[in-house]
């Protein structure tokens, strides 16, 4: 719908992550993360990110599963439990499996907070913040484990 | 009776890298119990130390939260199963 709108603000384009770390993922899933989160202001939006985790660091997203923010907060999130029981038997389904979480940050940075780093769930995930803090969005892709954050770059197919 | 757990990626190192266990047991409880008998290393990341469900876990029996059915005192029957979630949620 977008199409390269978006392109211009996604970070980590530095090598800042681990090495080999990458994040990719279509033009139009990153359209679909972006909207979920515009459509959720003022409130955090939140939604799961389906794919592989490739040799190499690669994590490749080839599917999204929106979800509900529980907390129905604009400072923090939690993604439905049922909506994640739903989202985990569909990428089975799929062959594929849940990777990563992205959820907006309405106020702040598109980069992890310390609640954000407390309760990441899998050290293995990925983390995409979504900053709603300016006119346009940005749009930034973490790994967080053992209490440090590493930014990754996100490449766009 | 047995039941099929399925766990997280994040557990499954402790349970020998398996994504699906049989457990026995009449309650959640009594299923956590055998499992943990099973794979001892799994206990910490299930249950607190006073016993309970550890908060970053979401359990299903079937489609239900066990939340809502008793939390460890949920009855599991022939043929169930039960999944654990990872909670997800930051800000």
């Amino acid at each position: 719908m977008f199409g390269s709108r978006w392109a211009g603000l996604v970070g980590g384009t530095t090598s800042h992550g681990t090495l080999g770390a990458v994040l990719v993922l279509g033009k139009n899933l990153l359209d679909q993360v972006v909207c979920h989160c515009l459509d959720g202001y003022p409130l955090e939006a939140c939604g799961l990110l389906a794919g592989s985790l490739e040799a190499g660091g690669t994590a490749r997203i080839t599917g999204l599963y929106p979800t509900e923010n529980a907390a129905a907060s604009a400072r923090i999130y939690e993604v439905d439990p049922r909506g994640m029981l739903r989202a985990d038997r569909d990428a089975e389904a799929q062959g594929v499996q849940i990777v990563g979480v992205y959820h907006s940050h309405t106020h702040t940075d598109a980069k992890p907070s310390p609640t954000d780093i407390d309760q990441a769930p899998d050290p293995d995930w990925r983390y995409v913040l979504v900053s709603l803090r300016d006119l346009h969005p940005s749009v930034r892709s973490w790994q967080i484990q053992d209490g440090k954050i590493t930014e990754e770059p996100v490449v766009l197919e | 009776m047995p039941v099929d757990v399925r766990l997280p990626n994040i557990l499954r190192p402790a349970a020998g890298g398996q994504a699906t266990v049989e457990a026995t047991g009449e309650t959640v409880g009594e299923v956590f119990d055998d499992l943990i008998r099973q794979h001892p290393g799994l206990r910490e990341q299930l249950l607190t130390p006073e016993g309970d469900i550890h908060r970053h876990l979401n359990i299903f029996l079937n489609d239900d939260d066990i939340r809502y059915l008793g939390k460890l005192d949920a009855k599991v029957g022939e043929s169930d199963t039960l999944t654990l979630m990872p909670a997800v949620a930051g800000g």
